[in-house]
Parts: structure tokens; C-alpha cells; sequence
């Protein structure tokens, strides 16, 4: 099985963005989809929940995701609509847990300095391109190790145990 | 790493399948963990005796959300027979049940659904935070996918100053090595210093040195390793040393002699400074407790400063003890009644306002200077507000005066 290419439109944020202004502390309580998905990057821009079903994709500087080990921050983000977050680099408890619950991440360098909000992104994942449609520019990044890739095709770890394991 | 994944060695950038000896999770990260758990074809659980469940973050329950989640890993505990469930009023905070409790040795793997997993590396564990997909995984098989991190040594060497602490150490390299200086990375404490430091001590180092972005903190254990472990941990173990020739990646030489305290500024854990350059900030709220400085030691620090003197008004301080366990012995010494007599207000072992998820939260404005781990945005309550952290001496001196305050003046 080969991956889907990714389309959308560009949201962009900083460096360091955690996981406490990506999923606030006093929400964590909450397990349903529907109630994450309305708290999602609320510390940092209130209306993302609404901005990210158009846009689709989330570019950051470096760092993204660092802080608490809440799976609350990947899963918000994925359940609000977000396709992918692409970033210079991830933290590595957010970076474990994007790949483990299927949420696309891309760890790009130049990716921040290279695009702008609202910029329509083209993803290959398994090739390891990106095309910049609004600026007809192309991107390149290391794709996954194979290991990671098959987590990845299987849609996450837990359907990955269950095609390999049980 | 090489021996849980059943080989000689592993190099470091290389992704392995590991062998998991003792899981964690708690009251937030645990329901998540049973949802994955539940997607599973095969439900059965690997060992029940190592898996550990800690009600921390939200207790006693503060609305019916939370009573939810926790009577949902209660009834989880009971189905699978895990006995290592520490229910309200049984426990306190996660990481220090767990190593009270005797859940970690030297030389073994341990995993925990929460950030400051790494605290455990103070007793010479290989001790990492996973999400809660990871931790049913470890549910499930006992294992789990990892990359072998590279190492950054930290030697520390030279006496520190009588207001000076180990927090204060920590916040220090934060600070030099940035918020991600050290992702991926493990941080290995060496170094006169570090063989000085109390075991509750090295637990505050390894506890933030996930704030640079790193995946475990170590020190080798020795005698007082060994002295700590006493009476908590019934099986023998086999302590791993750092390998004769290992390669590190970066080495940092730090004297720590002429360190005065210091305080990470808001809104970033590596925005630290020299206490006396933020010495003029008025503050609303000082708290002491949390993973990092919830220990009996450092509430007799605090109760050292507090003892006969009464906190500003116009200031509320908070305290809370790491643990049932602390809890009890800062009654027993009377450290308790000296916050009470200080004006505190003293709570029961919880995570409380450290994550801004359950008490103790503050308002648009605010100042808080805390003695925990992280001073994000919105981190313990309204976005507008603002933490600042320090040792437990600069939280006690500072609530005494209402503005942040260097130690020194409150101890000899």
C-alpha cells in the first residue's frame, strides 16, 4: 500500500510551540473527539478549530510539540481536520505519538522560511517531496525510516499489532 | 537499550524493539491508554504485576468528568488484576509513587504516559515519557519501539552555596542548552557534585531535563543509591554502568561554586536568569510542590525559611507534598504546622495547580512563582498570567516578601 498524497493550504506558527497552548491543561479531562477538537492550539490562536477544516495543514519553526507526553495534542489536532504538520523539527514525545496515532508529520528543514500563511502545499510522503503550488517551488525532505513507515501505512501502532501480531 | 533489546550493543540513531520491565500511567494519560488498549484484536495483558496506575492529576476529582476516568481504571485495575493501583489518598504524585514505592531499580527499562518519566534516570533506570498509544502497546506486548538516543555528559563539579539547590543547577543547563538543545538526547550527570547530591536531589535534575527536550536523564547509581533503595525494592537488580569508552555526543563542564539561584522566566523554561535580575517582580501566588520539589527535603528548606514569620498579605502560598508518604513525615517533623502558622495553605499530595488542570489556578494578570517544572502560556491557569520558576528557598523567601526574592537573605 502506498500513501495518499496530502493537499492543502498553509497555517503558520512559531518555534517551541507546546503542548500546553496546543491542548491547555484544563481540558485534558476530556476524551471525546468532537470536545478536543474544539480546544485545539486554543492557548495560541482561539479560532484554529475553525481555520484548520480550510486550510488543512500546520507549518511550524522548530521544536514543535515539546512538553507534557498528552496524546490529547496530536489527537485534537487530527480530529479539528489538521492533514499534517509539517516543522523543523518535532519534539520527540509528540513525534512518537503523531506517528503511533497516524497523524502526518514532516520534519523539513527550510520548511519555515520557505512558506508563507495561505501557501497550497502538495505532500509526498513516501517520496519525501513537497511541491509549493502557489509559489512553484519544490522541497525536499528524508522521508521515514522504513520501520516508521510501516506504523505509518498501517494507520498507526495499534493497528500495526494488530496486522503483525494478533 | 542493548540489553532489553536483546543484543550486545546498539548504536545510537538506530530504531529498536525493546523489552519494557514496569509502565505507567496516570489519570489522564491511562483513559486515553485504555481506549487504545480496547482497539486491540487480542485484549489480554502482558504482566499485570508491571503495570503501575496512578490517580495524580485530578484528585480527588474535582467535577464529574474526572470521577469518570478515574472510576474507569479503578474498574480496569479490578478486571485485570493490577495491584499496583495507587487510588486517592493511596499514592500522590506518579513519579514519586514510583520510586517510593520501589517500581524502579538501577539497570531497568521503564516507560510512563507522562512527560517527567525521565525522573526515574536519578536512580539509574533508563526511564522515558510515551503517549498513551505507546503505553497500551506496552499493556499488550511488553515492548516498545525506541531510538537509541545519543548522549550529552554534564559534569558538575564544586560545593554549593548554603541558597543554592540542585533545582537551581537544573535551571542553569535549561538555560545553556536551550528549550531543544537536547531532543532526542539522553543528559548523563557526572561529577563531584552529583556524587554529593542527595538521591531526592538528583530526582529534581532528571526530573526537568526533558524541559532541553531530552529523552532521559542518568546518574550512575552508588551507595547512596543503594541506601535510598533500601527497604522499597525486595529483588535484587543489576545496575548498568556507563560503558568504559562511551561516545557523547556534547560534554558540558560546569563549577557550580559561585551559582547563585536562579528562575526561569515566563513564557519559556529556557528563559532563565540570575534571581537577582528579576528581583523587583511583585508576584500574587507562590507554590511549592510537584514532581520536581514536592520532597520532604524540600519542604523542611521551605519550613526553614517559613518558621516564625508570616507570608505577605496580598500573597498566597501554596503547599503541597509529592506524596501520602511525604505528607506524612513533613506532619510527623512539624513542618506542616510552620506553613500553617506562615499563612500557607497546605494541600493533599496531588499535581494540583502545577498543569493548571485542577486547583490553585490563576487569573488574568497574574504573577506566580512556583517551585514546578514548566511556565508555558496558560500553563497554570488564564493565558494572561505568568509563572516563574525557582527552588522551594526562592518560592519561601519570595512569598515572605511579596516580590521575587533571593534566599540568601532568609538563610544563614
Amino acid at each position: 500500500m502506498s500513501l495518499k498524497i496530502i493537499e492543502g493550504r498553509v497555517l503558520k506558527y512559531g518555534d517551541n510551540i507546546n503542548t500546553d497552548v496546543i491542548y491547555p491543561g484544563k481540558y485534558l479531562v476530556f476524551t471525546q473527539p468532537e470536545e478536543m477538537a474544539k480546544h485545539v492550539m486554543e492557548g495560541l490562536d482561539p479560532e484554529f478549530p475553525q481555520k484548520i477544516k480550510d486550510y488543512g495543514l500546520v507549518v511550524a519553526g522548530k521544536n514543535f510539540g515539546c512538553g507534557s507526553s498528552r496524546e490529547h495534542a496530536p489527537q485534537s489536532l487530527k480530529y479539528a481536520g489538521c492533514k499534517c504538520v509539517l516543522a523543523e523539527s518535532f519534539a520527540r514525545i509528540f513525534f512518537r505519538n503523531a506517528i503511533n496515532i497516524g497523524l502526518p508529520i514532516i520534519e523539513c528543514k527550510g520548511i519555515y522560511s520557505k512558506t508563507d500563511n495561505g501557501d497550497k502545499l502538495q505532500i509526498d510522503m513516501e517520496r519525501g517531496i513537497i511541491k509549493n503550488l502557489t509559489k512553484n517551488e519544490e522541497l525536499k525532505f528524508k522521508p521515514f525510516p522504513e520501520f516508521l513507515l510501516k506504523i505509518f501505512k498501517s494507520g498507526g501502532l495499534i493497528e500495526y499489532l494488530n496486522q503483525t501480531r494478533f | 537499550m542493548a540489553k532489553a533489546s536483546g543484543r550486545k550493543y546498539v548504536e545510537s540513531s538506530e530504531f529498536v524493539e525493546a523489552k519494557v520491565d514496569m509502565v505507567m500511567v496516570n489519570d489522564l494519560t491511562g483513559p486515553l491508554a485504555l481506549d487504545a488498549f480496547e482497539k486491540l484484536k487480542q485484549r489480554r495483558i502482558w504482566d499485570k504485576n508491571k503495570i503501575v496506575i496512578v490517580l495524580d492529576h485530578q484528585i480527588p476529582a474535582d467535577r464529574v468528568y474526572s470521577a469518570e476516568l478515574h472510576k474507569r481504571l479503578r474498574r480496569f485495575a479490578a478486571e485485570y488484576g493490577v495491584k499496583n493501583f495507587y487510588d486517592v489518598g493511596r499514592g500522590g504524585i506518579c513519579h514519586q509513587v514510583m520510586v517510593e514505592k520501589g517500581h524502579v531499580k538501577p539497570g531497568v527499562v521503564v516507560v510512563g504516559a507522562d512527560s517527567h518519566t525521565c525522573t526515574y534516570g536519578a536512580l539509574g533506570a533508563f526511564a522515558t515519557g510515551i503517549g498513551s498509544t505507546d503505553a497500551a502497546a506496552v499493556f499488550a506486548t511488553g515492548s516498545l519501539w525506541f531510538k537509541v538516543p545519543e548522549v550529552i555528559k554534564v559534569n558538575v563539579e564544586g560545593k554549593l552555596k548554603p541558597h543554592v539547590f540542585p533545582k537551581d543547577i537544573i535551571l542553569y543547563i535549561i538555560g545553556l542548552l536551550g528549550e531543544d538543545g537536547a531532543t532526542y538526547m539522553g543528559i548523563e550527570f557526572t561529577g563531584s557534585t552529583i556524587r554529593n547530591m542527595s538521591v531526592g536531589g538528583r530526582l529534581t535534575l532528571c526530573n526537568m531535563v526533558v524541559e532541553a527536550g531530552a529523552k532521559t536523564g542518568i546518574v550512575e547509581p552508588d551507595e547512596k543509591t543503594y541506601e535510598y533503595l533500601k527497604g522499597r525494592i525486595k529483588e535484587t537488580f543489576t545496575p548498568i554502568h556507563s560503558d568504559p569508552d562511551p561516545h557523547y555526543e556534547e560534554k558540558l563542564s560546569l563549577n557550580v561554586e559561585d551559582l547563585e539561584p536562579q528562575v526561569a522566566c515566563p513564557h519559556s523554561v529556557g528563559n532563565v536568569k540570575p534571581v537577582d535580575e528579576v528581583e523587583d517582580v511583585e508576584i500574587n501566588q507562590a507554590f511549592i510542590g510537584s514532581c520536581t520539589n514536592g520532597r520532604l527535603e524540600d519542604l523542611r528548606v521551605a519550613a526553614k525559611i517559613l518558621e516564625g514569620k508570616k507570608v505577605k498579605d496580598g500573597v498566597r502560598l501554596i503547599v503541597i507534598p509529592a506524596s501520602q508518604e511525604v505528607y506524612l513525615e513533613a506532619l510527623k517533623e512539624g513542618l506542616l504546622e510552620v506553613f500553617v502558622k506562615a499563612g500557607a495553605y497546605v494541600g493533599p499530595a496531588t499535581c494540583g495547580p502545577c498543569l493548571g488542570g485542577h486547583f490553585g489556578l490563576l487569573a488574568d494578570g497574574e504573577v506566580c512563582i512556583s517551585s514546578t517544572n514548566r511556565n508555558f502560556v496558560g500553563r497554570m491557569g488564564s493565558p494572561k498570567s505568568k509563572v516563574y520558576l525557582a527552588s522551594p528557598a526562592t518560592v519561601a523567601a519570595s512569598a515572605l516578601t511579596g516580590k521575587i526574592t533571593n534566599p540568601k537573605r532568609f538563610i544563614g
